[in-house]
């Protein structure tokens, strides 16, 4: 069953057009790569799917995208449940300035949970989740921004799996990390992708041969094919596609 | 024609880096005389006495403890009434205002008052506060005459440190589903506190050091005052009355003298505070 799906979406920033008519279908529980040039609106698309782009004054939308079938921009529904059920990490790892232990608790105490114990037990799953329990345990209490870069990241991974999101969108999230981190965080994503559906940008072919099941190549703001990753990078239908994966441009 | 046509530019740098050390070190030096000077013309004036004990002949005699309570409450009202509306009107500069007209207008409103003559507020405190509220002479009424002279300071360091927070933190938050005053509050506030703690205790500096604005609003009583609605004599004031009615310049530079202690230990003590927060939350 699709569990996102975007119907003729139109993106304009102010009079730009941004995304020229998205239809596309997200499956559950597997990990669906977006690539795609610089500037060609992979992160727009992303911003759009947990309404990141509301924030942006002349933002405008046309089109649909639904999630299980509802209308994520209607009216009725409220921003902050649905940004709950779709979280995001970001480009650049962005802890808040707290402690590591507040930072993953922060999620669960805005959503109301006040139960000292369940929050404990809670932070201590989801850093374990994120693999990063072991070097933060005796930790706990210290700043999250005193954390390498990867360690961070790991941190913002724990940080939104903590309140129980469905899907996970992540725009870029190794592009400032080392390979080591990279790896991690790759193992990790693998080991969330039977709960999670996770929506991956990444200028990285290898990475998205590496962690997704499906891959859509973006350029202009539309989508040029998409389809399951082994095949996009092995017989691509598109020659744009083929010239893109074979570092002819972009 | 270039100005490193004329000298090398080595040695202009040379010469420029002299400059700049000169002004620094004349600034810590004039610092350094006028400390000096109040504190060695105040210090024999200081004794216990002098501390904890009531003034005795309009001051030429006895302490001062009357005043530096009144000082410390008169500062104290005027930062707890003015932080809040200077934070909360940094928080809609920032978060909230969208329309640049009334940004503009605000600020320009913030710059103006702030550079009202403090005599001027005094007098409109009097009429204010003191008569058309009834509130008299009082610990409150100079208060909040101190609070409109703080709130300019309190609300301009707020707006440039919220500005100052990064939008990643923001979207940080709002992706996880916190609402906009969730993220403002348990974010966004928490990581300015080091900038709006340091424009407070600036605002509040400059109350505590105010003799013209609190003339006419607090009185000149040398009792020491209990609730908000008794008159007092901040130190200022005092300091004021014992060197222009020639009572005792001793006692006026031991005053004096208390009162600049007094400012260093704010300003030390919230530095340091400060900066313990600062290292914790930054993990520096
Ligand atoms: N806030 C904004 N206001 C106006 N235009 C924007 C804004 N954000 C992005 N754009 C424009 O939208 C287009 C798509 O940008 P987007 O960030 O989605 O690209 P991207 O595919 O993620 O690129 P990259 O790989 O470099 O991250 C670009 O032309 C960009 O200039
Ligand atoms: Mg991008």
């Amino acid at each position: 069953m699709n569990r996102i799906e975007s119907k003729n979406l139109q993106v304009y920033f102010g009079d730009n057009h941004i995304l020229k008519g998205i239809t596309t279908e997200i499956p559950k529980n597997t990990v669906t790569a977006l690539i795609g040039p610089s500037g060609c609106g992979k992160s727009t698309f992303l911003r759009t799917l947990n309404r990141m782009n509301d924030l942006i004054p002349n933002f405008k939308k046309e089109g649909e995208v639904l999630l299980d079938g509802d209308d994520i921009y209607s009216p009725r529904l409220d921003v902050a449940d649905l940004r709950k059920k779709v979280g995001m990490v970001f480009q650049k790892p962005n802890p808040f300035p707290k402690s590591i232990f507040e930072n993953v608790a922060y999620g669960l105490k805005i959503h109301g949970h006040d139960d000292k114990e369940f929050i404990a037990q809670k932070v201590e799953e989801s850093l374990k989740s994120a693999a990063l329990w072991n070097e933060v345990e005796d930790k706990l209490d210290n700043s999250a921004l005193g954390l390498s870069g990867g360690q961070q990241q790991r941190l913002c991974i724990a940080r939104t799996i903590a309140t129980n999101p469905e899907v996970i969108l992540m725009d870029e999230p190794c592009s400032a990390l080392d390979p080591i981190s990279t790896t991690k965080i790759e193992d990790l994503i693998q080991k969330l992708k039977k709960e999670y559906t996770i929506i991956i940008v990444t200028h990285n072919m290898q990475q998205a041969t590496r962690v997704s099941k499906y891959t859509s190549f973006f350029l202009h703001g539309e989508i040029v094919e998409s389809n399951f990753t082994d095949k996009i990078f092995v017989e691509p239908k598109e020659q744009k596609t083929e010239d893109y994966i074979t570092g002819r441009f972009g | 024609m270039g100005f490193s046509k004329i000298i090398p530019p080595k040695i202009a740098q040379k010469i420029m880096n002299g400059v700049f050390i000169a002004s620094g070190i004349v600034t810590l030096l004039i610092l350094v005389l006028i400390l000096g000077y109040i504190l060695v013309k105040g210090l024999p004036a200081f004794n216990l006495e002098f501390i904890f004990g009531n003034p005795i002949d309009s001051g030429k005699e006895g302490g001062i403890f009357p005043m530096i309570v009144s000082s410390l409450y008169v500062t104290l009202i005027a930062g707890l009434i003015a932080t809040p509306f200077g934070v909360g009107a940094g928080v809609y500069m920032v978060e909230y205002a969208n329309n640049n007209r009334i940004v503009r207008l605000i600020r320009f409103g913030a710059e103006t008052l702030a550079s009202i003559p403090s005599i001027v507020f005094g007098l409109f405190g009097l009429a204010f506060f003191v008569v058309f509220l009834h509130l008299g002479w009082s610990i409150l009424s100079g208060g909040l005459v101190l609070a409109i002279m703080a709130l300019p300071t309190i609300f301009q360091v707020s707006e440039v440190t919220i500005s100052s927070i990064p939008n990643s933190y923001r979207e940080g938050s709002l992706g996880l589903g916190a609402t906009k005053w969730q993220t403002i509050y348990k974010v966004v506030l928490p990581a300015a506190i080091p900038g709006i703690v340091t424009g407070v205790i600036l605002g509040m500096t400059r109350a505590i050091s105010e003799a013209a604005a609190v003339m006419f609003s607090v009185g000149a009583s040398i009792q020491t005052p209990i609730s908000i609605f008794d008159p007092g004599r901040p130190l200022p004031l005092h300091l004021y009355m014992l060197a222009t009615e020639g009572i005792s310049l001793e006692k006026a530079f031991g005053t004096a003298a208390v009162l600049v202690i007094l400012v260093l230990i704010i300003t030390i003590v919230t530095n340091l505070v400060v900066d313990r927060y600062q290292r914790k939350i930054m993990g520096k």
